[in-house]
């Protein structure tokens, strides 16, 4: 049985489903009204949910906790309206870890949550014609959780509550208005305290009413810090991640794939890793193999003992040759203009004073995340099921099963806690080679486990990029800001991947950070070209703003420094008539550091802005002269996230993604020979360390309605501002990345 | 080979080459699971635990080689019985993903053992060795300030 309530003013649909034991309440949204929410042709679509049974208050989330904390806050989000301890609830990472509510929802037929979109995710909606399709991948990327989670979960919750108050009323034969709630019971006007546990079958049987959320004034959880609901098993270890899984009978695998990256396996001889004691199994791939075994220890040794002669990688052999590739993007017919504000070449043409033009370029990178690729799984047969730590749950399911030789029914897929994701957890090729390594041992679960080399050799690196950048000023304002950049898209690999189409027409994520920026600048171009490579790119933590806030706010300030201006206050000038939450952060975080635009000799600052995410980040980083090496002091970060519904876990949010841009700023580089990766380790692809990692301050704004993004949103501007501010120390523009090409770090 | 092997108190009989790390003893064999798999050669710190009371990268020493009992961080203490460095960490809610952490924590365990009162400089010369890809180490080197405060009964 099901009952629907409609919240017309939102078109948001509450509505419950009665399942075994108790009752789930979910939040619909549709795109126009519809008689029945569980008709998915209507337009419906599913969002995050709230189980209440025996067991307790379950909420069911398709957002996976690689770090985030999402967890807590889509937690506290619920118990705020439902009256009931946050930490009393259970957060599952949906939609496969329990059969009876796919039972009653999702075998409903109803497709999954409408998300804010980010660039790439609109783009692929595009070209397929509608977004359902897309927004189906539920992947946990562009930062869009708690935005899309905001009004939804308090609504369950709210429902939720009034529901079991209707149970209530009823049964106790007084006015719902009479009841109170309270630590997860009914209270009576006589002081009956009537559980929800107790309630919830029945609630069931009663339509949602509409209710009424409460103000932020009367916030109890929102607004406040809260202890994080997984800290406790993180620190005592007891936290399992993928590679932690342990299955009675269970076997450990290793994989090595060619390192020629495209390249397929000429021939094996699988005697010398057969051989070691140990050794079960040698599985071959499609371009490498696995080794089954008693410890991942011997698997690992085994791999490498195999005799293997390589094929040679279909990809441009090097850096250079790739390089070259990007470069002569720029000579075909554009992809997309995003923006072309007034003229920008005639403005070039007619400018007073000379044209400042500046090419820049990044590396490509990997996500290097600490807990490498691996997946643990159980082949019986006509049956799959796999733990595997994933952004991205049906792509994953679906992978696997293709793998497995099964249909998607047959998989059974568990998320686990996940050592770092920074979009390299969206992609399903590791949970795709554990399916058909437990395929190839029916009947044995097992562990296939990549080496640090493995991980590091075989990703979907952040793409290189060039940027060709040209501008004028006169009267102390930019008059022109040309921006041309080339990268193969990341886009477009993700839709032949996700989606088996590549998305034609204008490429949005390519350019986002870049031609989205709340400048005005009367004469202002954007525009993207893309670089035809087939090698492996994929979602880096904020994507194309990765690279494009490095480009612009490096350009900003050549500009600004033409214009013989404050960097900080030039870009107050061309923000602050276009967008005044933006300008607010640069001026907090101007107060915050004591910007003076003088620095003493020895010491260096610079600032950089970056509005992505639905979240204005504005950065100040610092750095001094020890010896003849750099050392990167101090950072200060003010953001406006709109509504900061837990300040301590968007203060760690905040502080990991300035490092994480800055590691990648420093030391981040993927360089090829003959189509191999020739980073190993974290030897060679080192990442920012303790002592390295400056002092970091974080103020939290709060001026716009809805709260904004915070996984990504601190990380474009992290490496302009160091680079600006190098530049105040040394008077050299670094214009290529990593600084460690050019400088020493301490 | 028969080995002995103490970890957080119980003495284990194994038969397994004197080559086999620590790390794949522990996690592989006795499934404590807590010390991580990060790069295998010693360079990130994640698979950190004491032996003879001293922070080791159980990935770079095999077992023959280990010539003292074990502790792990499922050995430092658990729920209901946290150890002070533990409850700084839930304090200020230290870890993000959390992968690193087991590692973190082993490795300012044995600091604060040798070093009861660290200044910062002592405490990211420890550290130095422990990577976190979620950069938590601020609140990593303020959480070691507050357990070593605690121990001493400060
Ligand atoms: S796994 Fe041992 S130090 Fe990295
Ligand atoms: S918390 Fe994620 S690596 Fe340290």
């Amino acid at each position: 049985m099901s009952r629907w309530g409609r919240i017309t003013r939102r078109t948001l649909v509450l509505g419950s489903v009665a399942v075994a034991g108790g009752v789930a309440f979910g939040i619909w949204q549709t795109r126009r009204p519809v008689e029945n929410p569980l008709v998915p042709e209507q337009g419906v679509t599913l969002n995050p949910y709230v189980i209440i049974d025996r067991q307790g208050t379950t909420i069911i989330v398709p957002r996976a906790e690689m770090g985030q904390g999402v967890h807590t806050t889509l937690a506290a989000l619920v118990a705020e309206e439902l009256d009931i301890a946050f930490d009393s609830i259970r957060v599952i990472h949906g939609p496969a870890a329990d059969a009876y509510y796919n039972a009653a929802l999702l075998r409903a037929g109803v497709p999954f949550a409408e998300y804010a979109q980010s660039g790439w995710q609109q783009t692929v909606s595009g070209a397929v014609g509608r977004a359902g399709r897309v927004l189906a991948l539920q992947i946990t990327a562009g930062s869009t959780s708690v935005i899309d989670a905001y009004e939804r979960m308090r609504l369950a919750g709210a429902g939720a509550r009034e529901t079991l108050k209707m149970a209530a009323a009823d049964r106790l034969g007084v006015p719902r208005a009479a009841l109170e709630t309270e630590d997860g019971a009914v209270i009576a006007p006589d002081g009956t305290r009537l559980s929800y546990r107790e309630l919830a079958q029945e609630a069931a049987d009663f339509p949602v009413p509409e209710p009424n959320l409460r103000d932020p004034s009367e916030w109890r959880y929102l607004g406040r810090s809260l202890p994080r609901t997984d800290m406790r098993d993180k620190v005592t270890g007891a936290a399992v991640f993928a590679c932690d899984v342990r299955l009675p009978g269970m076997r450990f695998a290793a994989v090595r794939r060619n390192p020629h990256l495209g390249g397929g396996m000429h021939s094996l001889d699988a005697a010398p890793a057969e051989e070691m004691p140990g050794v079960e199994r040698v599985i071959e791939l499609e371009d490498g193999i696995a080794v089954v075994a008693d410890t991942t220890w011997t698997a690992m040794r085994a791999a490498g003992a195999a005799r293997i002669a390589w094929g040679p990688s279909s990809h441009p052999p090097d850096t250079a040759a790739l390089f070259d590739v990007i470069e002569e993007a720029f000579d075909t017919p554009y992809n997309a203009r995003l923006r072309d504000d007034g003229d920008a070449p005639a403005a070039l043409a007619a400018a007073e004073g000379p044209v400042i033009e500046a090419e820049y370029q990044v590396p490509f990178l990997a996500h290097a995340t600490m807990e490498p690729m691996n997946a643990t799984a159980h082949h019986t047969g006509d049956a799959l099921e796999i733990w595997t730590g994933n952004q991205a749950p049906i792509l994953h399911r679906d992978a696997a099963a293709a793998a497995a030789g099964l249909d998607a029914d047959a998989v059974t897929i568990h998320t686990t806690f996940m050592g770092g994701g920074f979009g390299r957890r969206i992609e399903t090729d590791f949970t795709a080679i554990a399916a058909q390594v437990a395929r190839a041992v029916e009947g044995t679960p097992v562990q296939v486990a990549w080496s640090r080399e493995e991980d590091m050799r075989h990703g979907y690196f952040r793409p290189g990029a060039r940027a060709r950048m040209r501008g004028a000023v006169a009267q102390g304002r930019a008059q022109v800001l040309e921006a041309q950049v080339a990268a193969p898209s990341v886009t477009r690999q993700a839709g032949q991947r996700f989606l088996g189409l590549s998305a034609p027409g204008p490429d949005r994520g390519h350019l986002e950070g870049l031609f989205d920026q709340p400048y005005a600048i009367a004469n202002y171009a954007v525009t993207g070209f893309l670089a035809e490579l087939a090698l492996p790119v994929g979602f880096w933590r904020s994507v194309g703003a990765s690279f494009n806030g490095f480009f612009h706010e490096s350009f900003i300030d050549e500009l600004a420094h033409a214009a013989g201006r404050d960097p900080l206050a030039f870009r107050l000038d061309h923000i602050r008539d276009e967008h005044a939450a933006s300008a607010r952060t640069l001026e907090v975080v101007r107060d915050m550091a004591g910007w003076t635009g003088q620095t003493p000799e020895g010491m260096g600052r610079g600032v950089a802005f970056s509005f992505g995410f639905g979240t204005p980040v504005a950065e100040i980083v610092e750095v001094g002269l020890e010896g003849d090496a750099v050392r990167i002091r101090n950072a200060w970060i003010a953001c406006d996230v709109g509504r900061a519904l837990d300040p301590g876990i968007i203060r760690a949010q905040m502080e990991s993604g300035l490092i994480f841009g800055l590691s990648a700023a420093v030391h981040g580089e993927i360089t090829f020979a003959e189509g191999a990766v020739k980073q190993r380790n974290f030897t060679d692809y080192e990442i920012l360390r303790m002592s390295r990692t400056p002092r970091i301050e974080v103020e939290i704004l709060e001026q716009r309605a809805h709260p904004g993004g915070v996984g990504e949103a601190a990380t474009p501007a992290a490496a302009p501002a160091l680079v600006n501010a190098l530049f105040d120390l040394t008077g050299e523009r670094y214009r290529t990345l990593p600084l460690s090409r050019h400088l020493r770090f301490a | 080979m028969p080995f002995r092997l103490t970890v957080n108190g119980t003495t284990e009989e194994l038969d397994l080459p004197a080559e086999i790390p620590l790390l794949w003893v522990l996690r592989d064999v006795l499934g404590l699971t807590g010390a991580k798999y990060g790069c295998g050669i010693a360079a990130c710190g994640s698979c950190t635990v004491h032996v003879n009371g001293r922070a080791v990268r159980a990935c770079g020493m095999p077992l023959g080689e280990v010539d003292g009992p074990v502790t792990t961080i499922e050995g430092l203490g658990g729920p209901g019985r946290l150890a002070p460095l533990q409850e700084a960490w839930i304090a200020h809610q230290a870890a993000q993903c959390g992968y690193c952490q087991p590692g973190q924590i082993m490795q300012a365990a044995a600091l604060l053992a040798d070093n009861p009162d660290p200044s910062d400089a002592d405490i990211d010369a420890a550290m130095d060795g422990v990577l976190c890809r979620c950069g938590a180490y601020s609140r990593i080197r303020a959480a070691i300030r507050d357990a070593a405060g605690a121990m001493r009964g400060g």
